[in-house]
């Protein structure tokens, strides 16, 4: 109220002089928005802060664990592709092994056979060619019977003529085997 | 006010603006609460409540855009005043600076937005209660932290100091905490928005005024008022600036009262 006194006397008012009514409204109104900012804003604001830092806290953690979990998987599916891998090697090679020795059972068991075919046509031969001298003595032996017969029917005057022949037809044989 | 008795006064002398230029009779009648620095003051709060309860009301983890508008301001104050100089302890001290933050900035803008054109802060009533306040804030502050024996005796006989000095630096301590620090901070923020206020009308009424003179100085005129707009942009500048120099004060002087040794 002296400021106004003070203008209406027509001096300039000293503008560092505080004012009563102006004290008085301006700590209320700080008060009031001051309980205001406390009970409705702050709060709020800090729950929104602390809330979205939580979110986000739960969202780096839980994708931590997706990413171990991932992790895991990999380490477990490398491991079985792994052994998978060995396991086909050792089969392929027990395979090849197994390959290896029937086909050495095979080729022995085909020298087997080929010296048992051999053998037996060896024997059959062998067994033909005595029937065959057999047979063939016997022939020669009855060609020999018959030409005896055949000279010895013609000419058995000739005693000493008679004797020479088959004395060379035997020579001839004895000759001859 | 002044524009009308600059306009009464054609042709006359110009009358520069003074300190009476920030004394306004009250609207209604006789009652000294009933000036515009007042309303304007209660217009502050409402818009600020208004705005801020709104915006904080839901507190959505994704917020709107209204939302994230009042977290901006929010978040600045947080992390650059709060946080960053308070420390750990600073959630305490948020509805404290928040609420000085937000009072000053809106009270020092209403210096530029048209129609209200005039800074609350270049009646030093309402910088002495925020400064008062402030004071009061950091001194109970300091008492609760450290005691009040060890509070007093820090302030009196400075920790670390050969004991000669004490001479000439028990009287600046002193001076510093109980006069210096209140006043300053106080008058720092008055003190720039008159300066602006007063600037304004000088550029804005002289203008006015040249308007009204001979033809050269018609012709004088629109540089004047160009230049009371440029000025209104720096304006805008100091009304931020000198609300965060405030809350950074205020800051500044309860981490003071927080540390074991200051």
């Amino acid at each position: 109220m002296n400021s106004f006194i003070e203008l209406a006397a027509g001096g300039a008012p000293n503008p560092l002089l505080p004012h009563t009514a102006e004290i008085i409204v301006g700590s209320i109104a700080f008060l009031l928005l001051f309980l205001v900012m406390r009970s409705k804003v702050v709060p709020m604001f800090e729950k929104a802060y602390t809330e979205r830092t939580a979110a986000i806290e739960g969202g780096i953690a839980k994708a931590e664990i997706a990413q171990a979990e991932a992790k895991a998987a990999l380490e477990q599916y490398s491991a079985q592709l792994a052994s998978a891998q060995a396991e086909s090697a050792e089969m392929r090679e027990k395979a090849r092994e197994q390959g290896a020795l029937i086909a050495e059972e095979i080729r022995a068991k085909a020298l087997e056979d080929a010296a048992r075919i051999t053998a037996a046509a060896h024997a059959s031969i062998e067994a033909e060619r005595a029937q065959a001298v057999t047979s063939l003595r016997n022939e020669v032996g009855a060609l020999a019977v018959e030409l005896a017969s055949k000279i010895v029917g013609e000419a058995l005057d000739d005693q000493a003529r008679q004797s020479r022949i088959v004395d060379r037809f035997i020579e001839d044989l004895e000759k001859s085997k | 006010m002044r524009a009308l008795s600059a306009f009464s006064a054609k042709g006359e002398e110009f009358i520069p603006p003074s300190s009476k230029d920030f004394v306004l009779p009250p609207i209604f009648g006789d009652n000294a609460f009933t000036t515009k620095p007042i309303f304007l003051i209660g217009l502050s709060v409402i818009l600020i409540s208004v705005f801020f309860v709104l915006s904080a009301r839901k507190a959505a983890i994704v917020p709107s855009k209204f939302q994230f508008a009042g977290e901006l301001v929010y978040g600045f104050v947080r992390k650059d005043l709060g946080e960053e100089i308070l420390g750990h302890e600073f959630k305490r001290f948020m509805p404290y600076l928040f609420s000085l933050f937000t009072f000053i900035l809106v009270n020092n803008i209403f210096g530029i937005v048209p129609f209200i054109q005039f800074p609350t802060f270049s009646r030093i009533s309402f910088a002495y209660v925020l400064g008062i306040i402030t004071f009061i804030v950091f001194h109970y502050v300091g008492v609760r932290k450290q005691g009040t024996v060890k509070y007093v005796k820090d302030i009196l006989f400075m920790p670390g100091v050969p004991k000669p000095v004490y001479i000439l630096l028990t009287p600046i301590e002193i001076a510093t905490y109980l006069i210096v620090r209140p006043l300053t901070i106080s008058l720092r923020l008055f003190a720039n928005m008159f300066a602006g206020h007063l600037l304004l009308m000088i550029f804005i009424l002289g203008g006015e005024h040249l308007l009204q003179g001979a033809i050269g100085l018609k012709l004088v005129s629109p540089f004047a008022f160009a230049f009371g707009i440029a000025l209104t942009f720096f304006e805008f500048l100091v009304q931020c600036l000198q609300a965060y120099i405030f809350t950074l004060l205020t800051a500044l002087y309860i981490a003071g009262g927080l540390a074991d040794e200051h």
